[in-house]
């Protein structure tokens, strides 16, 4: 009897199944890539503002603390992006007639907010608190980078829950003292280990607690 | 394929031979790959398969507006969380047992009545685990989101409860499904071959040429074919106690008065080949007579399988009294008070009354022997016995999980038409699968019957 299919369909079905295997771990590894691509989570890319807004300049250059224009950090959920009133609070004599500062101005005139577009924003299902945060001893850098050095503000981590439970798994790694919350250029000290575990127990982090899904999803 | 059935096995005055005289290998091939080649469908196919495909239309259509709506169509509640269906997975799994067992089980134990009804029982259980695979699909709410369920590095940085019982069903379940289609897909690439070689030139051809892999019947293909036969059935035979012994456990490790027993497995499991056991009935009585099938489908074969469900039958009714006797030993009001509200005061007493009219009376009437060997009791039998099976489900589901610990949470359940729905959908859906499969596929394994004959025609076997 005539065979159905010619002796290269061995070949055929070979390549086959040797391509798919490739393919599937192509793909898998594609897809394990694009999740750490900023194209899918959007990190260290500066969105436009209305203004070219520089942390670099204003906390870098002139030392301003966070919570001169971030009010509530340590007493909301919500840090606070500051009302026009508190940028005039320099610009009404500072670089009065920068053009980069015009819409500051003419916000300060009209009496309408400025709308920034903002750059971590966690999904709805996500309860998140940052005066808990600050209490506890994470510091600003921690979860916004070197926000310094940054002329035109970006995500610096990727705000997946797996980062998230990086500190909320094992706080000691990241805590510092009360004191050094703000501070823009405090590094981990070699003990910090041995620092974090003492601040856990300084500032009754009830750490099983912490990866507890109702932590965070309310 | 002689090492498999060396052993002469003991004379037993049997009710009829395993095949009918008069056959020889031609005849045996052309029975049973005429009607994937030649024979025109009998009306009860059409029909069968009408009422299929409108079934099945109304799980599509109950399921488009499910997804859309969500599960708030259903009668599920707290505390009744688990409706229809939990029900119906675990009615579908259960009766997807009988597959493996005659082709695992019956296969290593050389039992050669196994020969004729492989094939269709393993056809059945995968349709059957599909049909139960739906359930949870269903019941998560958002099945786009069912991945989340399978161990994978993800960017949650989260692993599944790996110390929940559901989560064990997810690998019992994918595991039984994936060795039961590798090993019917084994069993049939013979008679793939068979098909390839007595098609006439054409696409059809050029498919069943794919799926045969180049079957040529030669020596080394024989001796690899069974190493891989005997090997996956070695695999599966386990997988026969595993996977009802874990869906069990999805009650019995959980706290509830009712479910909190450790009677389950094995009983879980006899239920399920009983329920097994009696869908296979279901479907092979019509099966053998419309497609004449009677003589490779005997007597002996019913009696068989009507006994293998008389002794499950038996261990299910043991399971009853020990969830009763268990209930009354404990001395816990909850499970005294529970197996009460079961028996006599819910609203659903009469579901479990019903059950044991199902499932403890009728199979006593299976001592009787004209009634294994005669196809139409045999046939009501086997529908009350899965009607019974699904009660069954229905009361353990149901009945516990409205009535817990705590007064304040009782509650109740109604199912919703989209209940029913999806439940009858589901049956749509099998019986779609069954006739599609004896449309294309040989029912029977030709090559084995062939076999059989030989070893007939040698004295070996009666």
């Amino acid at each position: 009897m005539a065979q159905v299919f010619p002796r290269s369909a061995n070949v055929l079905v070979r390549a086959g199944i040797a391509s798919s295997v490739l393919l599937v771990s192509v793909l898998t590894l594609v897809a394990a890539g694009m999740y750490q691509s900023p194209l899918v989570n959007s990190m260290k890319i500066a969105k436009a503002q209305p203004i070219p807004f520089s942390h670099q300049r204003h906390v870098g250059g002139n030392g301003m603390d966070c919570r001169y224009c971030h009010t509530s950090v340590d007493s909301s959920n919500f840090a606070g992006v500051p009302p026009t009133e508190t940028c005039m609070t320099c610009h009404s004599q500072i670089l009065t007639d920068a053009p980069m500062l015009q819409p500051v101005h003419e916000s300060w005139k009209n009496g309408t907010p400025i709308e920034w577009t903002r750059i971590y924003d966690l999904p709805d299902f996500v309860y998140f608190d940052h005066s808990v945060h600050i209490a506890k001893g994470v510091g600003c850098t921690t979860c916004h980078g070197a926000i310094d050095q940054m002329r035109l503000t970006h995500k610096a981590t990727n705000l997946y829950m797996g980062w998230c439970l990086q500190c909320h798994r094992a706080p000691e790694k990241f805590l510092r003292p009360q004191d050094k919350v703000f501070d823009v250029e405090w590094k981990a000290p070699r003990n910090q280990i041995e620092e974090g575990l003492r601040l856990v127990k300084e500032n009754n982090v009830n750490v099983g607690q912490l990866t507890n899904c109702s932590i965070c999803h309310r | 394929m002689e090492a498999r059935i060396k052993t002469v096995p003991p004379v037993l005055k049997a009710v009829a031979p395993l095949m009918e005289d008069g056959h020889s290998h031609e005849s045996i091939s052309r029975a049973v790959s005429d009607v994937v080649l030649e024979m025109p469908m009998p009306r009860p196919w059409y029909a069968t398969i009408s009422v299929g495909l409108i079934l099945l239309s109304i799980l599509g259509i109950s399921t488009a507006i499910l997804f859309w709506e969500g599960l708030g169509l259903w009668g599920i509640n707290n505390p009744v969380g688990w409706g229809f269906a939990i029900v119906n997975l675990v009615w579908w799994i259960g009766i997807g047992h009988a597959g493996t067992l005659i082709s695992a089980i019956l296969l290593l134990f050389n039992q050669d009545w196994r020969t004729a009804i492989n094939r269709f029982a393993e056809a059945m259980t995968l349709f059957a685990v599909m049909c139960a695979g739906i359930f949870p699909l269903l019941h998560v709410g958002r099945p786009w989101a069912i991945f989340f369920i399978l161990p994978y590095p993800n960017t949650m940085a989260l692993w599944p409860q790996f110390r929940s019982p559901l989560l064990w069903d997810v690998f019992a379940i994918s595991t039984y499904f994936t060795v039961s289609l590798l090993f019917w897909y084994t069993g049939l690439i013979p008679d793939l071959a068979t098909l390839r070689d007595r098609m006439p030139k054409g696409i059809a051809r050029s498919i069943y040429g794919f799926f045969a892999l180049g079957w040529r019947g030669s020596a080394r293909h024989w001796f690899r074919y069974e190493m891989a036969y005997i090997l996956l059935g070695g695999m599966s035979a386990p997988l026969v106690v595993s996977v009802h012994t874990i869906v069990s456990f999805d009650f019995a490790v959980s706290v509830i008065p009712g479910w909190h027993t450790t009677i389950f497995p094995p009983y879980f499991v006899a239920g399920a080949i009983y329920s097994g056991f009696a869908m296979v009935l279901t479907i092979m009585i019509p099966a053998r007579e419309w497609f004449g099938m009677k003589d490779f489908i005997t007597l002996r074969h019913l009696d068989n399988m009507a006994k293998v469900m008389l002794a499950t039958g038996l261990v299910v009714c043991y399971g009853y009294g020990c969830e009763l006797f268990f209930a009354w030993y404990s001395g816990s009001d909850y499970e005294r008070t529970m197996m009460w509200y079961r028996g006599f005061e819910s609203p659903f007493a009469w579901v479990y009354l019903c059950l044991l009219l199902c499932n403890l009376v009728t199979p006593q009437f299976l001592w009787i022997k004209w009634m294994r060997i005669t196809p139409i009791p045999l046939f009501i039998i086997s529908i009350i016995v899965n009607i019974g099976m699904w009660l069954e489900r229905f009361v353990i589901v149901v009945t516990s999980l409205r009535r817990d610990y705590l007064p304040s949470s009782w509650g109740t359940y109604t199912p919703t038409i989209f209940d029913w729905a999806a439940y009858i959908g589901s049956i749509g859906l099998f019986l779609t699968m069954m006739c599609l499969f004896v449309k294309f596929l040989p029912m029977i394994s030709i090559f084995e019957l062939r076999l059989q004959h030989h070893l007939m025609k040698r004295g070996e076997i009666r």
